[in-house]
C-alpha cells in the first residue's frame, strides 16, 4: 500500500527514498577544509583554556585547534584521543553548548564560540579515514585480566585504557553490538555511516581485548563468580530500565518506550520499513523524548508533540535541543502531565493531559484538561538502573551504584562507571571519563 | 572631500596614490582601468633598451605568505622588467599620457650601466610626453645578475652616476628607486642626491625565498624542481619601508627630498603612515593585485574623510608631520614610566596577557585571585613593554598608562621626575657625555 503523512495510523514508508536520505542525513554536516582552516584561526589559544576545564575528559582543545591549523591532523587526532578514546563520537553527541563551548571566551563579545565539536569532528574524522601507524600502542602485556562488563561508553573507555596498560581485557555485552546507547541510543542523523562500529573497530585494534556478545549480568554472567574469576571488574551497566509514566496504561498498540522506538530505528535495515504514526505525542523532556519526536518527524509523522509536566528551563534537554526539535517542526507543550492514555478497538487514539503550573515552588494542576489526539504514545521520561544483576553486593544509592571518584566501588574489586554510578549528568562524555579514570584506578589497584 | 590634489618633485597628481611599476602597469590595457578606477599615476612598467626582450618563466613568478583564512600578508614575484617590446610600450604610454593628462604618468628604466644606454633610452621615453622617470635600481631577482636593478642600487657610486647621467640627458624629473637589500638605506639615497635625482622611491622588494614543500623538499615557488630568489612586498613589508623612509627622512644630508613611499600600502592608514614619515606620494601594487584597481577608492575616500576630521587642506600639510618624533634610541626619555592597565569590563578571559608576560616577560600579571580567573597587572613588575597589550585579542582591553610626574614607581620605588633623563647621561652609560 502506497502511505503518505496524511495516512492514518500506524504506517512504514510514509516517504520516498530521497525524503527518507535527505530527512537522516548528518544534522550537523562536517566542516570541510576551508571552514576548518578559519574556525581554527579563531581560537585564541588561552592560556589555562576554559574550554578545556570543561570539558569532561580534559581535551587539550587550544592544542588540538592549533595542530589542525598547523596540518598536523594526526597530532590533533592524538591531542583528542589520548584524552578521551572515543572523541569521535563525543564530538558528534556532546552537548557542547553547555560544555566547551559555553566556556568558550569568543562568547563575551561574539556570542558566537569557536565551533569546538565540529572542529573535533574535523581533526577524528580525518584521522579516522587515514588512521596510518597506531596511535596508541599495549605496554608489555601484565598477565592480570580484567572483565569490563557493558560496552557503552564507559566500558569502551575502560578496556581501551586497561589494554593501553598492558593488561588483557574480557569486554562483555548483553547486546549482540558494542557500543552502548552510542550503537542503540543515539538519534540516527547523529551519527551516520556507521560511525559507532568504526569507532569501536578502531578502539578494539589496540589488541588485548576480547569481545564476548550477547552476555548480560545477571543472567549469562554472574558478578560474584567475575570476582573470582577476573583480577577486577568494571561495571559500565548503563540505564536498563525504563521509568514509568505513572498513569493506567491500557491493553492497547501504539504506547511504547521511546528508547526502544529509537533503537529499532538505528538498526533497521531501512527506514522506510519503519513504522511510525501520523499523530504521534512523545511523554518527557530529555534528550531521549527530542531524538524520539525529532525522528518521528523525519519518517513522515504528520504531526508530533512533545509533553512537559514542566517549563523550558526544567527540560533537561538542552535549549539547544528544544530549538532543534522546533526547527523540525516539533511542537513542544509545557505544563502538561498526563492523565490517561484513550484507546479505541486495542489501539491508542489519544492522551488527556492536565495543565500544571508552580504555586509556591510546587507543581500543581490547575483543574484545566485537555486531550490530544495519537496514535502513537511514545515514553520518555527517564531511564533507571537495574539494581538486580549485582545484587546486594554494591552499595546503592538513589537507585544507582555509589563510587568514589576513582570508580571505586564498595566491592574491592569492582569499579563502575557512566550511567550506573550515582551522581552525574548521564552525558556519553561523562562516561567515558569514569571508564578512561576508572582504568588508571585498576591498573593502580594491581600494581599496588 | 579634502583636496587630494599632489605635486611631488614637479610632478602633478589628483591623488597622492599611484600604481608602482609592476605587472598592473605593463601595458595600456590594464594602465586605462587603472586610471578610470582612480588611481593617481602609474610608474609604467620597468622599460629596458631597444632590441629582443627579455622573457619570463613559464612557472609561477609568485609566491604568498597567507594566513589561514587565505589573506594575503606577504608577496613575493620572479618577474622580469617588461618583456614586450620597447616600441610598442613608448607607443601606449605617448597614446595614454595624451588621454590622461591629469595623471602623472611615470616611466620606470632600467638599462645597462655605460651611458651610451642611458644617452640612447632617455629622449625616446621624454618623447612620449611622460612626467618623469623612475631609475629601476631595486630589482633584487633576475636582472641583478646582469648587472642591472639591485646589483646598481647596492653601490653608491653607480647609483650616483647614472642619476647624474640621467640628469645631464633629460629633462624631465629623476626619481630613483631604492633596493633595501643593503645595510644602510642612506648611502643610497645621499648618492641619488649628489648625483642630482629629484626624489626617491622606496623600498623596492626584499630578496626571499616563500618557503619548502614539506613533501617534495624544494623551495617554493619552483619551477620544475627548481626556485630562485623572488621579491617580496605586501602588508609584510610595510614597517621595514616605513623605517627606511623615516631614515631619509631624517638624515640631515637628504632632509627635504622629495620620497615615494612604497612597501605594503593596503588602505589610507598604511598610505597615511608613509605620508606622515616623509612621502610625498605613494606607490601601490600588492594591494591592487589582490583586490584590482577599484581598491584606490577606498583609499582617496579613506585619506579624504581623515583629511577632513583632522583639518588638513591638503596633502602637503601632513607630509613628514610624524618625522620629527622618529629619534635615535639614545635620545628616549627614561624618566617616563608606563603601565600596562587591564580593563576588567572588557577582558575576555582568555589569559593570553598572563602566560605571554610570565613565560617571556617579567612575570607582572595575575592569573588568578581568590581561586578564580583574574589578569590584573602587578605595578611593581610591569615595565611597561606593550607584550600584554600586543598579544590581547580584544581592542582597547589593554591600554598603557603613563605616570605623571609625580607618581611613585612601584617597581621601582621611585618618584616619576617631570625631567627627561636619557641614555647619554645615564650613570650606566661608560660613553656618558
Amino acid at each position: 500500500m502506497q502511505t503518505d503523512p496524511s495516512t492514518p495510523g500506524v504506517q512504514a514508508g510514509r516517504l520516498s527514498s530521497d525524503q527518507y536520505a535527505h530527512n537522516f542525513c548528518d544534522a550537523h554536516p562536517p566542516l570541510n577544509l576551508v571552514q576548518a582552516k578559519i574556525e581554527a584561526d579563531r581560537c585564541y589559544y588561552c592560556y589555562d583554556a576554559p574550554c578545556q576545564t570543561a570539558c569532561p575528559t580534559g581535551i587539550d582543545i587550544p592544542s588540538f585547534i592549533h595542530r589542525i591549523a598547523d596540518d598536523n591532523i594526526r597530532g590533533a587526532a592524538h591531542s583528542i584521543l589520548t584524552s578521551n578514546p572515543l572523541g569521535g563520537m563525543c564530538a558528534r553527541v556532546c552537548p557542547t553548548e553547555v560544555l566547551c563551548e559555553q566556556a568558550c571566551v569568543r562568547n563575551t563579545n561574539e556570542d558566537k564560540p569557536v565551533e569546538i565539536g565540529a572542529l573535533q569532528r574535523y581533526a577524528t574524522d580525518k584521522y579516522f579515514k587515514k588512521p596510518g601507524a597506531p596511535l596508541f600502542t599495549r605496554a608489555t602485556p601484565t598477565g592480570r585480566k580484567v572483565a569490563v562488563v557493558g560496552a557503552g561508553p564507559a566500558g569502551l573507555a575502560c578496556a581501551h585504557g586497561l589494554a593501553r596498560l598492558g593488561h588483557t581485557v574480557v569486554l562483555m555485552d548483553a547486546n549482540p553490538k558494542l557500543g552502548g546507547l552510542n550503537e542503540y541510543g543515539l538519534a540516527t542523523y547523529k551519527t551516520t555511516d556507521g560511525f559507532a562500529q568504526k569507532e569501536i573497530d578502531w578502539l578494539l585494534s589496540i589488541g588485548g581485548i576480547e569481545v564476548r556478545h550477547n552476555t548480560r549480568l545477571g543472567a549469562d554472567v554472574q558478578l560474584d563468580a567475575l570476582t573470582r574469576e577476573f583480577d577486577a571488574v568494571f561495571l559500565g551497566l548503563g540505564l536498563a530500565g525504563v521509568n514509568a509514566v505513572g498513569i493506567a496504561e491500557p491493553q492497547a498498540t501504539g504506547v511504547r518506550n521511546a528508547v526502544e522506538f529509537i533503537a529499532e530505528l538505528r538498526q533497521a535495515p531501512a527506514y522506510a520499513q519503519v513504522p511510525v504514526g501520523r499523530k504521534v505525542v512523545v511523554i518527557g523532556g530529555g534528550m531521549t523524548a527530542v531524538d524520539a519526536a525529532v525522528q518521528s518527524r523525519k519518517l513522515g509523522a504528520q504531526s508530533v508533540t512533545i509533553v512537559y509536566r514542566r517549563g523550558a528551563a526544567e527540560m533537561s534537554a538542552s535549549g539547544y535541543e528544544q530549538e532543534w526539535a522546533q526547527k523540525n517542526g516539533v511542537s513542544i507543550r509545557h505544563w502538561a502531565a498526563p492523565k490517561a492514555l484513550l484507546a479505541e478497538g486495542g489501539h491508542i487514539t489519544g492522551i488527556q493531559l492536565g495543565c500544571t503550573r508552580l504555586e509556591g515552588g510546587k507543581l500543581v494542576e490547575t483543574g484545566e484538561q485537555f486531550t490530544l489526539e495519537a496514535d502513537v504514545v511514545l515514553k520518555a521520561i527517564g531511564q533507571s538502573f537495574e539494581a538486580q544483576p549485582v545484587g546486594a553486593e554494591l552499595e546503592l544509592r538513589q537507585g544507582r551504584i555509589v563510587t568514589d571518584d576513582q570508580g571505586r566501588t564498595s566491592h574491592a574489586k569492582v569499579w563502575a562507571g557512566g550511567d550506573c554510578r550515582v551522581g552525574g549528568r548521564d552525558l556519553t562524555v561523562e562516561a567515558v571519563e569514569h571508564g578512561k579514570v576508572a582504568a588508571l584506578s585498576i591498573h593502580a589497584a594491581l600494581n599496588a | 572631500m579634502a583636496n587630494l590634489n599632489t605635486e611631488f618633485a614637479g610632478i602633478k597628481s589628483p591623488n597622492p596614490f599611484w600604481l608602482a611599476s609592476a605587472p598592473p602597469t605593463d601595458k595600456a590595457y590594464n594602465v586605462n582601468r587603472a586610471f578610470e578606477a582612480g588611481w593617481g599615476g602609474v610608474v609604467w612598467k620597468t622599460l629596458g633598451e631597444a632590441g629582443p626582450p627579455v622573457v619570463n618563466v613559464n612557472g609561477p613568478r609568485y609566491g604568498a605568505l597567507l594566513t589561514p583564512d587565505r589573506r594575503l600578508m606577504g608577496f613575493n614575484n620572479i618577474e622580469l622588467i617588461t618583456d614586450r617590446d620597447l616600441e610598442l610600450n613608448l607607443r601606449e604610454i605617448t597614446e595614454v599620457k595624451r588621454n590622461w593628462a591629469d595623471r602623472a604618468m611615470v616611466v620606470s628604466l632600467m638599462v645597462p650601466c655605460e651611458e651610451k644606454s642611458w644617452k640612447a633610452i632617455l629622449p625616446r621615453v621624454e618623447d612620449t610626453g611622460a612626467d618623469a622617470i623612475e631609475l629601476n635600481f631595486g630589482c633584487p631577482h633576475g636582472m641583478s645578475e646582469r648587472g642591472m636593478g639591485a646589483a646598481v642600487g647596492q653601490v653608491p657610486e653607480y647609483i650616483q652616476m647614472v642619476s647624474a647621467w640621467c640628469k645631464q640627458y633629460s629633462k624631465l624629473p629623476v626619481i630613483v628607486k631604492l633596493t633595501p637589500n643593503i645595510t644602510d638605506i642612506r648611502n643610497p639615497a645621499r648618492a641619488a642626491k649628489a648625483g642630482g635625482a629629484d626624489a626617491v622611491s622606496l623600498i623596492n622588494t626584499i630578496n626571499s625565498i616563500m618557503g619548502v614543500d614539506p613533501y617534495t623538499l624544494t623551495m617554493s615557488p619552483s619551477t620544475g624542481g627548481k626556485g630562485s630568489h623572488g621579491g617580496y612586498c605586501g602588508p609584510a613589508v610595510k614597517p621595514i619601508a616605513l623605517n627606511m623612509v623615516a631614515e631619509i627622512a631624517r638624515d640631515p644630508q637628504t632632509a627635504g627630498l622629495p620620497i615615494s613611499g612604497i612597501g605594503g600600502i593596503g588602505n589610507w592608514r598604511d598610505a597615511l603612515d608613509f605620508i606622515a614619515l616623509g612621502s610625498g606620494t605613494v606607490q601601490v601594487c600588492t594591494a591592487a593585485m589582490v583586490h584590482g584597481f577599484k581598491i584606490v577608492q577606498e583609499m582617496t575616500d579613506g585619506l579624504s574623510n581623515y583629511m577632513d576630521e583632522m583639518g588638513f587642506k591638503s596633502v602637503s600639510e601632513i607630509v613628514g608631520k610624524a618625522v620629527p618624533t622618529v629619534s635615535d634610541w639614545r635620545y628616549l626619555n627614561l624618566n617616563h614610566i608606563s603601565k600596562a592597565v587591564i580593563n576588567q569590563d572588557s577582558c575576555i578571559q582568555c589569559g593570553r596577557c598572563h602566560i605571554a608576560c610570565e613565560d617571556t616577560s617579567h612575570q607582572a600579571i595575575t592569573f588568578q585571585k581568590d581561586g578564580k580567573r583574574h589578569f590584573e597587572v602587578m605595578e611593581d613588575e610591569c615595565v611597561g613593554c606593550n607584550l600584554c597589550v600586543t598579544v590581547c585579542p580584544v581592542p582597547e582591553c589593554i591600554t598603557l598608562r603613563d605616570l605623571a610626574p609625580g607618581e611613585m614607581d612601584q617597581r621601582t620605588g621611585k618618584t616619576v621626575a617631570s625631567s627627561h633623563a636619557d641614555w647619554t647621561t645615564h650613570a650606566n652609560n661608560p660613553m656618558r657625555a
